[in-house]
């Protein structure tokens, strides 16, 4: 097949799009771009090279037509502030593991609380998750630090945590 | 690092979920862990959370695309592209199908140099990737011994006998290190145990020689067999080879000429089957 890691690429151009056709127009130009690219490989994860590729015509690409232009420029600042806030009261009213389990065997549900996150929330936890990147190939596909991994990996899952339970409110 | 407090612990907890902690951290932890009933809540939460992820669909690329990708490669290779360095297993030349009409797109033709280049990236990936992380291994071995020796965690499984230590790994790596005891040419086999290098469990074996302790390293690698290399590393002897697809690093303060005798007699142990059958 064209790519070892074509399912990979294609995983992420979808849940980055939200659609397939999109997604498919993302992949095909980030191919593109790898061949055109390719002198700038310099080592690393073939994977993880190819997943910067796909992420950064998807954010090219989500530029030109418009789109997801809040979600793209959402700020890591503020969602500190929002996350912050939200950390306060993790230690004493956690949710209950099994209960999160539980709403969790709903597959719709996770889904589309992935899918409502920030593009930034939303990414991180497809690579964690999803590709089982490790903290390092997940700093290498969104170039920032590792730190930042972790912090935003963190925010990540408190908000998604947050929204399972707001969209299991009747 | 010997008490932890919550909020430390809560910093660590992330990375710990993700098996991406060190391993003196993870076990102070994993202390704080045994007496702190949030915190170990903490971490259910957040495995149970990271379960709940993974049952959201994985979206495997759909075949129309994968077809149209293969029936749109052209139908004559480009030599040097179609024929990398390095192949990797999956290279996509090898299934091109020659007489497909071509159902041109401005991006169709790229579609093998592509493929090539990506199979040329994964290939490449290796080679740069073992050059460039040579001393960062070396690096993360002799830490690993440094601390099997610090924190009195020496052996998982303390045995000089091969046939205990080598089946306790049985389960606990996808893969079946060679346990051999050199105790009749004066390096005892002290135990096994599971140590963390270059992203994977390894096995780690102990043995002694005279007042030293030397670290053996053991995973799979590459095929064909390398001699024994010494490297020196922060004060440390290291000395590398690879036998039957197997990877082994002794690491020791001993003396490289004695640790390259060690390697020697590991090779030989290993060519020699019947040298460390009991009762011989």
């Amino acid at each position: 097949m064209a790519s070892p890691h074509l399912d990979a690429a294609y995983n992420l151009a979808r849940w980055l799009t939200r659609d397939p056709h999109d997604a498919e127009d993302v992949l095909q130009e980030a191919y593109l771009r790898a061949f055109r690219f390719f002198g700038g490989f310099r080592g690393g994860d073939g994977r993880a090279w190819l997943l910067a590729i796909v992420r950064n015509t998807f954010y090219t690409w989500a530029e030109q037509r418009g789109r997801h232009q809040s979600e793209v420029e959402y700020d890591d600042a503020t969602a500190g502030l929002h996350a912050a806030e939200a950390c306060a009261d993790q230690g004493l009213h956690g949710t209950d593991p099994a209960q999160l389990l539980l709403r969790a065997a709903d597959q719709q549900l996770i889904e589309s609380a992935l899918l409502k996150l920030p593009l930034e929330y939303r990414e991180i936890l497809v690579l964690r998750e999803l590709e089982e990147l490790s903290y390092k190939e997940i700093a290498e596909v969104v170039g920032v630090p590792l730190g930042t991994v972790m912090s935003r990996l963190s925010r990540a899952r408190l908000q998604l945590r947050h929204q399972i339970e707001a969209m299991d409110q009747p | 690092m010997n008490t932890m407090n919550c909020e430390e612990a809560r910093e660590l907890l992330p990375a710990y979920g993700d098996g991406e902690l060190d391993l003196p951290h993870a076990l102070a932890l994993e202390k704080h862990l045994d007496g702190c009933a949030d915190c170990d809540a903490a971490l259910r939460t957040q495995r149970a959370l990271s379960q709940a992820v993974r049952k959201a669909p994985y979206h495997r690329a759909p075949d129309t695309l994968r077809a149209r990708l293969r029936a749109q490669l052209p139908a004559e290779p480009i030599a040097e592209a179609a024929t990398p360095p390095i192949a990797a297993p999956n290279a996509p030349a090898a299934t091109l199908p020659v007489a497909q009409p071509r159902r041109r797109r401005d991006w169709s033709r790229w579609a093998l140099p592509i493929a090539a280049s990506l199979a040329l990236a994964v290939g490449l990936n290796v080679m740069l990737a073992t050059q460039r992380s040579q001393q960062s291994l070396r690096d993360e071995l002799v830490a690993g011994h440094v601390r099997s020796l610090q924190v009195e965690h020496l052996s998982d499984v303390a045995s000089s006998d091969q046939h205990t230590v080598k089946p306790w790994f049985n389960g606990k790596l996808d893969y079946a290190p060679p346990v051999r005891d050199l105790a009749q040419q004066d390096f005892p086999l002290l135990g096994g145990r599971l140590d963390y290098i270059a992203h994977r469990q390894v096995a780690a074996l102990i043995y002694r020689h005279r007042k030293h302790f030397i670290n053996l390293y053991i995973w799979p690698g590459q095929d064909g067999d390398a001699a024994p290399d010494h490297h020196g590393s922060e004060g440390y002897n290291l000395v590398h080879w690879r036998r039957d697809g197997m990877e082994y690093w002794a690491v020791s303060d001993l003396n490289g000429e004695e640790l390259k005798q060690f390697a020697e007699l590991q090779i030989e142990a290993a060519t020699d089957k019947t040298a460390n059958a009991p009762n011989t």
